[in-house]
């Protein structure tokens, strides 16, 4: 449990900017969420029972998560690790760069999760949740922001300077947005690009979070969680194995 | 029983080994100084020697354990100040003592007892809420010192700790590190000023290419590589001086437009050169300065 030494940390600083924090955090997707999803919804008609607007909410909570996991831990991380060399003092003291590596994906996952909430608390106000089983979209979110952590702290152990983000974000989060059932359906894509959004982790969050949004239990939901939990505990490993490599090479 | 002892310790960065061969002995309660011009090995020894590198080959025990198999454990009982400040950005000078203890697992209440005397110790007494950019290099030198000091440590380990900061700052950095092994702790520093090395260290050893070439007090480094006496001589006609005068010195050598001389009596050469108006010369005892450019040549390191 020394990692959570490394997490109280970050939680602090967060603390003392808590409000410029919360809300940089989510007025992007807020903005979003009710420009398309009250302009562009206004056009569209329901998509398996929902309004348009709900359909979204259930994606932008999901889009939401994994933004402030990613941004979490590969800006604010590298920020940590390569510019302000804070990791290089924690390892003075009888801590390892794996109890840093799991304190940095847990604390921007539960930052994450707290951008999930928000926007379910939105959802909820909104009227846009159909039954209160929308609450147990929390726990699917914390797991979510787990996973895109992880997969973000290997980017950030690899990466030489901040360009290197780019390419991540560039070729991998905006297209996996796009065709990961966000904005409209992921069934109406061509099978092989389907294919391509089942094997990534947002599709899966999208799938636990949106029945529940519509007051239906999810399908497959063990499916959908080992997924996720699969790119956490790999990206973990992963993310481990190079920052080791990184720092004590 | 050694502080620290590492031996045969090597370290190879691609195609240039950093460290190649070193051992070394660091006695309880003695300042010990590794000096070297850059790129010598200094700090990845630091390095390996606190378990955060791993070595390829060698054996190293810090305060007992085993490294790297227990670094963890012996870093408990260290404290390390790093060339370069890191201090943490986001946190006010008190701040940055409480988080640091909390990362030794340090109970709060122990942490907040000891913060007065080490916000003292650093000279920032009335600063605790200043925020770390408003802080001057001798200020955040200070703060990173009584940082390493959160877990009271047996052994503080400090990679160049003086460079950057000017004359009062240093001094002031020195006085408080010779304050340390008064109270009995044990310093490893790394040093390229002779001065702090002669200053502060019992002992020191002089590193050159990864390797130690030489180890001992400063005096007795001194005694043993150089003559007592050195005469620095330049000026019109300094090669005639020098082809006449060899007889007088043990040891000459040509730097540039400069010669020095050598020797266990300066008296001979100084009086040649008292009948030379148009030659400038300066008489001082050999310092350790003469010692290192011996060993290590005066070929530029960058």
């Amino acid at each position: 449990m020394r990692w959570v030494s490394v997490w109280l940390r970050n939680f602090l600083v967060w603390r003392k900017l808590f409000l410029a924090s919360v809300l940089t955090n989510l007025a992007d997707p807020l903005i979003m969420l009710l420009g398309l999803g009250y302009g562009l919804g206004a056009l569209l008609p329901s998509i398996a029972g929902m309004s348009y607007l709900q359909f979204f909410a259930a994606g932008t909570l999901c889009s939401a998560t994994m933004m402030t996991a990613s941004f979490e831990s590969m800006f604010s991380g590298f920020s940590r690790m390569h510019g302000q060399k804070t990791w290089d003092a924690i390892l003075y003291a009888p801590l390892v760069v794996d109890d840093i590596v799991a304190g940095e994906v847990v604390w921007a996952a539960s930052k994450a999760w707290l951008s999930g909430a928000t926007i379910l608390a939105v959802v909820a106000v909104f009227g846009l949740a159909a039954s209160p089983v929308v609450i147990l979209a929390l726990p699917f979110a914390f797991l979510l922001g787990l996973a895109f952590a992880a997969v973000g702290l290997i980017m950030t152990v690899l990466a030489k300077n901040w360009d290197f983000f780019s390419f991540y974000m560039t070729l991998v989060m905006t297209p996996m947005t796009m065709i990961s059932g966000v904005f409209f359906p992921a069934e109406q894509l061509p099978p092989p690009v389907l294919a391509v959004a089942q094997a990534l982790p947002l599709y899966h969050g999208v799938e636990l979070v949106r029945p529940l949004v519509a007051g239906r239990w999810p399908t497959q939901i063990g499916l959908h969680v080992a997924v996720l939990a699969a790119y956490a505990i790999v990206g973990y490993a992963m993310a481990i194995y190079f920052a080791r490599r990184r720092f004590s090479a | 029983m050694s502080v620290l002892r590492a031996r045969a310790l090597r370290k190879r960065y691609a195609d240039l080994e950093v460290v190649s061969g070193l051992d070394l002995d660091v006695q309880p309660g003695e300042c010990f100084g590794l000096l070297g011009p850059n790129g010598a090995g200094k700090t990845t020894t630091l390095r390996l020697c606190l378990g955060l590198t791993h070595p390829d080959g060698g054996e190293i025990e810090l305060l007992g354990e085993p490294v790297p198999a227990r670094a963890r454990e012996a870093r408990r009982r260290v404290g390390v100040v790093p060339q370069f400040d890191n201090l943490d950005p986001d946190f006010t000078v008190a701040e940055n003592l409480e988080v640091f203890g909390r990362y030794f697992s340090l109970p709060r209440e122990s942490v907040q007892a000891r913060l007065p005397q080490l916000l003292d110790y650093a000279g920032l007494a009335g600063r605790e809420k200043a925020r770390i950019t408003t802080l001057s290099g001798g200020m955040k030198r200070r703060l990173t010192l009584a940082r390493a000091l959160i877990n009271d440590p047996q052994l503080l380990v400090l990679d160049e700790p003086t460079t950057g900061l000017d004359p009062q700052a240093r001094h002031l950095i020195w006085e408080r590190l010779r304050r340390l092994t008064h109270e009995g702790k044990t310093l490893l520093l790394t040093t390229h000023f002779m001065e702090e090395a002669e200053r502060l260290c019992h002992r020191l050893a002089i590193m050159d290419r990864g390797r130690l070439i030489a180890i001992g007090s400063p005096r007795d480094l001194i005694a043993e590589h150089i003559e007592p006496h050195v005469v620095e001589v330049h000026g019109n006609g300094v090669e005639r001086w020098m082809e006449a005068s060899r007889s007088h010195a043990s040891r000459m050598e040509r730097v540039g437009d400069t010669v020095f001389a050598y020797a266990a009596d300066a008296t001979p050469a100084l009086a040649t050169l008292e009948r030379q108006s148009e030659l400038s010369y300066l008489h001082r005892p050999a310092s350790l300065e003469d010692v290192f450019l011996k060993l290590t040549g005066r070929d530029l390191r960058d």
